[in-house]
């Protein structure tokens, strides 16, 4: 199916990524800027499915909006609201928040105008059909598994972060 | 737990201690609640959903019965004691009539003891059919609730012929009876026992080997026989501890010496030992009532007694194995027509103290079991 | 005109869904039609849910409105919509409002990829089953929204419930679903799908439903699945979160009138579409019973007959209920509602068997009953069985159902390649 009004629709998720963003940063109260923030991430996999990656936005929604972010939720509501309120949420430290994101801000510039060879010229086409069977290849596929030992070495790693959260909120074992 | 000496009251104006970021949750159960049973209103203090203890707030139902006894005549009180435990009303009515024989030193001709034995059993499995049904609608099993209704309603038709009235029966005169049986009495009885019995084996199968029923009753509310003694506690909660202790075996009353019958008793004092004590419990009184319906003597249904009762100074006090626990009635008398004070001793507001001791640590959803388990009647509880 | 009209009939000869052929003015018939369907659905389950629950506790349901109380559920939604929309004063207003319609809303759109045949779905997408359960997932937020914007100990203990709940089981419910996924792959070429329509044509293929693929390994993630959707969707014995007895009725406690009437939609359509994943997944989805082993014209004349003879059969019903109504006046309008409706119904019925009609009908028909039974199944717990404790509903779901969930996957895995490897020795 031929793509429609793609930037219109790159720049209205883009924007909406955006507002939440900031709407996550400027809420007193937790709870609505987790709401922000899950609205942000349903955004990026609208994103994701803009690209021809319908797997990862799928996986994007049913594990950080529909897993994490409720983890995150069913932690926040507990906090009492009017303390947080009253709280200061921001540091002073202006200064060296404006250094380090004119930092970022310079590295990505410098980036996109030196490194114009990392970018390839012109679009890339992706077949929208087998989207998840070409993931699959990629990771753990018998000619082309290139990812197979990264796949696996990030496993070892999130069973590793497991135990020891385990480990840390168990007070005996 | 199990020791009652750790057993304090909840403070609850000390302030709520925070619990990581989370606070302790005091939460109002009732007295607007679905499974208060009534008007019954519980504080609980939570620790998300561990109950660190909770308090009982009560008298929403107050209606002054034991002060009203005391501008009536021994008489007109009779009505006024079935309006306490309103599902066991025969009950509430044998007792007190019991207690005023004994004061008046008369007793009720044997014919009309075998009747009282009849219908007093009769409500005892009416009184335990309906705490079944709302039992297991708390723990979430709606289907036994119409089924308990459908065969209570069989109990209540006979009620209903006899005296006219089906639940606040008024069924027992002091002395003796006011009705003569209604032809067919007998055999409405035995035509009942029939139709009970296998009843009984189909509220079983609905709950006594169903997975979830016993990982919801087994090891909940566990109360120990010495602590149940301790707080006066009385009836199937009693028994299911272990304490072989039922009133009508221990000191008998009404003609109960006469009928054979067992008192079932259970071992560790959980719920699910409290279910099973009833759950037999009613099949005894099954067996009670087949004895007593094939054993009315004739003869008359009334004692002697004075139109105007005057009983002699003095007091007297006497209970009964009501189906909630012990009903006991303390009455003295100044030798006018009135009590000079009437003291009941309701089972159902016994049994409420042993509520905090049950629940401690367990979870909110226990403690509706646990309520629903003591099988109490807020009519009684605040008389 | 002319290329209009070929635009809406370009897709009618078309052999894919309307997503697929990328027509939009199809699309958007099909979407109106699955959501009609859909509130129709939800209307019969409620009344059924009432009548068959009823009828199982010796009552005997609603019987005042209509005749057998058919407009119950009609009147129970005018009163709904009526009733005063009460929002509580310290409530976190926008999210209070905000709540039941992301419930609904994840609940309704996951029905666009529900295969009701080969070509009756919305649209077929590459990852149709992840997208069902990423959205079916989306409604806990819904739920956990409202119980905490109503600023009340209830509801917050009934989200806090649910959000737990739906998350655990989620995880055991996606390992079930992993190992039915594997099952797809078990062909030539060695690729599996996980498109719903992929998914019920490797049934096909394969030549069984996927309960019975690998025995008992079907039948044991079927199993877990079939735990799981229950605990997903709140229902009996998992209807904690909603606990009437314990939590008055947990996250919606503060609702009321239309909000509240969202989330019974919510509800019962999400039971659906958890329902249907089911289906898709296990029963063959729209194929009927037998494709293979009772193939031929015949058998295809007589399960084709099915639709026609079911409607048949309800219309018989309310005839023979008619004949039993009683004979004063005062029923007049009932007696002659209740024939009228199973008149309308024996005219679907012959419609049913108009040959043309027949053969188009039968998937959706096959799929339609199929979870129907599904439903019957949720009615049927809720007359059964107590409910479960907090602490032992997630003792089930991670110490029972997340092990075996495991293990079924693994085994899957390996008997999967194995059969595949050895033909003989699995399909001889």
């Amino acid at each position: 199916m031929a793509p429609v009004a793609t930037p219109f629709f790159f720049y209205m998720l883009s924007g909406i990524m955006l507002l939440g963003g900031i709407v996550v940063i400027t809420r007193k109260n937790a709870v609505h800027s987790a709401l922000a923030l899950i609205v942000t991430l349903l955004a990026q996999a609208a994103l994701y499915l803009m690209l021809y990656a319908p797997f990862v936005a799928g996986v994007q929604i049913i594990l950080y909006a529909g897993g994490i972010m409720v983890l995150f939720l069913f932690v926040i509501m507990l906090i009492s609201i009017e303390r947080s309120q009253k709280e200061r949420q921001f540091n002073k430290q202006w200064l060296v928040g404006i250094a380090a994101a004119a930092a970022l801000g310079g590295l990505f510039i410098a980036v996109y105008t030196k490194g114009k060879s990392l970018f390839p010229e012109g679009q890339l086409t992706y077949a929208e059909a087998g989207n998840t069977q070409a993931v699959a290849d990629l990771l753990y596929g018998p000619h082309s598994g290139m990812y197979m030992f990264a796949f696996e070495i990030a496993s070892l790693l999130l069973l590793v972060a497991i135990i020891g959260a385990v480990v840390m909120a168990k007070k005996r074992i | 737990m199990t020791d009652s000496k750790t057993f304090s009251p909840l403070d609850l104006d000390t302030p709520e201690k925070p619990y990581l970021d989370a606070n302790e949750l005091v939460i109002n159960m009732g007295p607007q609640h679905p499974a208060t049973h009534g008007v019954l209103r519980v504080i609980l203090r939570l620790d998300g959903e561990k109950v660190l203890g909770l308090e009982c707030v009560i008298g929403y139902l107050h209606r002054g019965v034991e002060k009203i006894a005391e501008n009536r005549t021994y008489t007109m009180f009779n009505p006024y004691v079935d309006r306490m435990d309103y599902v066991a009303a025969v009950s509430n009515g044998l007792g007190y009539c019991e207690a005023v024989e004994k004061l008046l030193n008369v007793e009720a001709p044997p014919r009309a003891q075998y009747i009282r034995v009849i219908l007093t059993e009769l409500n005892r499995i009416a009184s335990h059919q309906l705490w079944l049904g709302t039992h297991a609608l708390d723990i979430g099993a709606i289907t036994p609730l119409f089924y308990t209704f459908r065969d209570r309603e069989e109990i209540l038709k006979i009620f209903e012929k006899y005296c006219g009235a089906r639940l606040t029966t008024h069924a027992f005169r002091i002395g003796g009876l006011q009705y003569e049986t209604y032809n067919g009495f007998e055999q409405d009885v035995k035509n009942f026992i029939s139709f009970f019995k296998p009843k009984i084996d189909e509220y079983e199968e609905l709950l006594t080997t169903n997975r979830i029923w016993l990982e919801r009753t087994k090891g909940v509310g566990v109360i120990s026989g010495k602590d149940c003694i301790a707080l006066g506690v009385t009836g199937p909660v009693l028994r299911a501890s272990g304490v072989k202790w039922d009133i009508r075996k221990a000191q008998p009353y009404a003609n109960y010496k006469n009928f054979e019958f067992e008192i079932p008793t259970g071992a560790s004092g959980d719920t699910y030992d409290r279910y099973m004590v009833r759950m037999i419990e009613m099949r005894q009184s099954v067996r009670i009532l087949e004895q007593a319906v094939a054993g009315i003597p004739e003869g008359p249904i009334m004692a002697k007694v004075p139109k105007v009762m005057k009983p002699p100074v003095g007091e007297v006090y006497h209970s009964i194995e009501a189906p909630k626990g012990e009903l006991g009635y303390f009455i003295v008398s100044d030798g006018s027509t009135q009590p000079y004070r009437v003291r009941v001793r309701p089972p159902s507001f016994v049994n409420l103290q042993a509520l905090d001791l049950m629940c401690r640590g367990q979870l909110v959803a226990d403690v509706i079991a646990v309520i629903g388990t003591l099988d109490i009647v807020l009519g009684e509880v605040d008389r | 005109m002319q290329e209009l009209l070929n635009y809406i009939s370009s897709y009618l000869s078309s052999d894919q869904t309307p997503g697929g052929a990328g027509n939009f003015l199809w699309a958007l018939i099909y979407i109106l039609l699955v959501f009609a369907g859909l509130s129709v659905a939800v209307i019969a389950m409620n009344w059924l849910e009432r009548k068959i629950l009823a009828h199982m506790q010796v009552r005997l349901g609603p019987m005042r409105v209509g005749p057998h109380g058919l407009l119950q559920p009609f009147a129970d939604a005018l009163k709904l919509l009526l009733k005063e929309d009460i929002m509580p004063d310290e409530a976190d207003k926008l999210i209070f409002w905000v709540a039941p319609f992301i419930v609904t809303l994840a609940a309704f759109t996951v029905f666009v990829v529900v295969p009701f045949g080969p070509t009756h779905a919305i649209t077929d997408m590459n990852i149709g089953i992840l997208f069902m359960l990423g959205v079916s997932s989306l409604s806990v937020l819904g739920i956990v929204m409202a119980g905490w914007a109503s600023n009340s100990h209830y509801p917050l203990i009934g989200a806090l419930r649910s959000s737990a709940q739906m998350v655990s089981y989620e995880v055991a419910m996606g390992l079930a679903v992993v190992s039915a996924i594997l099952m797809t792959s078990l062909n030539q070429q060695g690729t599996g799908t996980l498109s719903m329509i992929g998914i019920v044509e490797a049934q096909q293929a394969q030549g069984t439903w996927f309960v019975f693929k690998l025995f008992p390994l079907g039948l044991i993630a079927f199993f877990i699945f079939a735990v799981a959707m229950v605990a997903e969707t709140n229902r009996a014995p998992f209807d904690l979160p909603e606990a009437e007895s314990e939590l008055t009725a947990g996250f919606h406690t503060e609702y009321s009138g239309f909000r509240w009437s969202l989330f019974f939609l919510a509800e019962y359509s999400a039971m659906i579409a958890v329902s249907s994943i089911a289906v898709t997944l296990w029963m063959g989805g729209w194929l009927r019973p037998f494709p293979n082993a009772l193939s031929g014209s015949t058998w295809n004349l007589v399960f084709s007959l099915f639709p026609g003879i079911t409607f048949l059969f309800l219309a018989g019903m309310c005839f023979y209920s008619t004949a039993r109504m009683p004979k004063h006046p005062y029923f007049r309008i009932q007696t002659a509602g209740l024939a009228i409706f199973g008149a309308l119904l024996a005219l679907i019925a012959l419609v049913l068997f108009i040959p043309a009609v027949r053969v188009r009908i039968q998937d959706i028909y096959w799929f339609c009953i199929k979870v129907a039974a599904f439903m019957y199944l949720y009615i049927w717990y809720r007359g059964t069985f107590p409910r479960y404790r907090f602490d032992q509903l997630m003792k089930v779901g991670w110490k029972i159902l997340l092990p075996m969930g495991l293990g079924v996957l693994i085994l899957t895995a390996f008997f999967g390649l194995w059969s595949t490897t050895h033909t003989n020795l699995w399909h001889p």
